[in-house]
């Protein structure tokens, strides 16, 4: 079968930077693949390639088969959106919640806007009362759901999300992970999802890949990281870690 | 011991097109040298409350207190030239979102250096060194590369500890930590915790950790206060943090995925509307 995304040999380079060294993935249409490693190994940069925002110098990205040439167009952010990391950054701080909503709607020519719109804020759990305010006058929680809105209203097939989550507190991040899982169940969407946090990768991708210095150190399954069933130490050394702190003398022993 | 902070009765508010928003309504809490967590829901006004500390509510938003006081200073009271210094100095916060707070002109060692020397008369080259000590102390890799990088250019977790590196030159008392380690790694995270750790184990310093992280809250703070709209609803032991009474918290625990647990869909809370009053 032809994955929906493939990844082979990506290298990416800012001025004399190997930010990616040769990296290769696939995903499966309907799966969802994990991006996990230590920050700064090119998670960000690897979905920022894939959706043409990171300066490639070598290797393949092709989307349902189809290499992808180096300018997307608008027929390509129709299928794959993206969820940044930094929800400050990437919703203009001036602009209406509404604005922020309409604006991918128009660009794409979709009618009916009024019952996506009200509709995509009610999936994040963000009330009507939310529509008008500005995107600087929310938290940070609330301005994260925004983003997710803002990508779903399209009904992407392909999902790039970078820590989706992070922002949210537990209850909330309980809500979005179901909405992205019952999307993904109904529209058979892929998504392929950056995340620090080992429950939630392991909760929600069916495989996934640990990176560092820009390099693949594995590509297992979610069932067998949460089993333990890891080849590497620094994997291993993320189990560990993602116990939670212990004091400096429990450290040293 | 006495009190490093003593918030009474704090409130802030924003006049908005649809209504006045009330983020925080009537928090009291008072603060030593420990460490004190503070979880709850997304926009329940834990930033907020920092930020009042600060003196960083946005303008048009309001305060109100029975009390506000650090080390005995009425910052209520305070002039706002006093409360800018001690900004700069007594009282320090890592904000929410490190790329929106870093000057997006400059590069990140410059920053640093700059922050640096308005607190020492440092040369060039030694606050060079010091900025790039720092950098290294936070666990960045190639500091000598990261010194020249722009904010846009740094990673998130490079970006975050770029502003813990900032604070550090500082040497607050006080120190309000908005999800200071959202972005990191659970390496690293480690790390920095181990240097907030420090500072308050052996600089006294006291610390307000914000953070969505239970699991991390739970083991590395002394104490959790619990915000739900506005209040806080809750207060125990951080080691105890399991044990908790108020259903929001409670439901927070059972909403997190488990590394092995099978939970599809994930339980979600059920709000009661007198949790909110
Ligand atoms: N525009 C740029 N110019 C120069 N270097 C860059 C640029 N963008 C990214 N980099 C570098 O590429 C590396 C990888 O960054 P990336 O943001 O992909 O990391 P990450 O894995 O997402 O980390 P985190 O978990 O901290 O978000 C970093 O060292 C960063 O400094
Ligand atoms: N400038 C503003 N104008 C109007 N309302 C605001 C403004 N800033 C914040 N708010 C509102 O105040 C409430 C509290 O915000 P705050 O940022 O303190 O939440 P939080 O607890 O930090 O949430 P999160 O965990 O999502 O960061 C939110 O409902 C938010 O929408
Ligand atoms: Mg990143
Ligand atoms: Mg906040």
């Amino acid at each position: 079968m032809i994955p929906a995304l493939a990844i082979d040999g990506l290298r990416v380079t800012f001025d004399d930077y190997d930010a990616l060294k040769d990296v290769s993935l696939a995903v499966a249409s309907g799966e969802s693949f994990g991006l996990v490693g230590e920050s700064g190994s090119g998670k960000s940069t690897l979905l920022r390639a894939v959706a043409g925002l990171a300066p490639v110098s070598g290797g393949t990205i092709s989307v349902n088969g189809k290499a992808l040439s180096e300018k997307r167009d608008k027929a390509f952010y129709r299928q794959v959106q993206m969820v940044f990391q930094d929800p400050y950054g990437s919703l203009h701080p001036r602009q209406t919640v509404d604005r922020l909503l309409l604006e991918p709607l128009a660009i794409h020519g979709f009618d009916d806007t009024e019952a996506r719109i009200v509709r995509a804020l009610d999936e994040v759990g963000l009330g009507a009362g939310f529509r008008f305010r500005y995107s600087h006058q929310l938290s940070g929680g609330q301005r994260q759901r925004v983003a997710i809105a803002r990508a779903l209203i399209l009904e992407p097939s392909i999902l790039l999300l970078d820590e989706p989550t992070s922002a949210l507190d537990a209850s909330v991040q309980a809500e979005v992970l179901n909405l992205l899982e019952q999307v993904r169940a109904a529209r058979d969407l892929t998504f392929v999802m950056v995340s620090h946090d080992l429950a939630v990768v392991t909760h929600m991708c069916d495989r996934l890949m640990i990176m560092q210095h820009g390099q693949e150190v594995e590509q297992l399954t979610a069932a067998d990281l949460a089993a333990r069933k890891v080849a590497k130490d620094y994997t291993r050394g993320l189990l560990a870690a993602s116990e939670g702190f212990k004091p400096a003398a429990a450290n040293s022993r | 011991m006495s009190a490093l902070l003593e918030v009474e009765g704090l409130s802030v508010s924003f006049p908005t097109r649809t209504g006045l928003v009330e983020a925080v309504r009537g928090v009291s809490f008072t603060l030593g040298r420990e460490r004190l967590g503070i979880v709850g829901e997304s926009g329940s006004g834990k930033s907020q409350t920092g930020r009042a500390i600060m003196g960083l509510t946005p303008e048009h938003g309001r305060v109100d207190a029975r009390k506000l006081a650090f080390n005995g200073i009425d910052l209520l009271k305070a002039s706002k030239t006093e409360r800018r210094r001690l900004r700069g100095k007594r009282i320090a916060m890592i904000l929410q979102d490190p790329k929106y707070s870093l000057n997006p002109v400059m590069t990140i060692g410059r920053q640093i250096v700059e922050t640096l020397r308005t607190h020492e008369p440092l040369g060039r080259a030694q606050a060079r060194r010091r900025a790039l000590d720092m950098l290294a102390a936070v666990q960045i890799r190639d500091p000598e590369r990261v010194f020249d990088l722009y904010p846009h250019e740094v990673s998130g977790g490079m970006g975050q500890r770029a502003m813990i590196a900032m604070m550090l030159v500082a040497g607050p008392e006080l120190l309000i930590a908005d999800e200071p380690t959202s972005a990191l790694d659970v390496t690293v995270q480690l790390d920095v915790l181990g240097i907030l750790d420090r500072l308050v184990a052996e600089r006294g310093m006291g610390l307000i950790f914000i953070s969505h992280d239970l699991r991390l809250v739970s083991s590395f703070c002394d104490r959790v206060i619990v915000m739900y709209a506005g209040r806080i609803v809750e207060e125990l032991p951080a080691a105890q943090l399991t044990q908790a009474k108020h259903p929001y918290t409670q439901g927070l625990l059972d909403c997190m995925p488990k590394i092995g647990a099978d939970r599809h869909p994930l339980p979600v809370l059920d709000r009661k509307p007198e949790w909110a009053l």
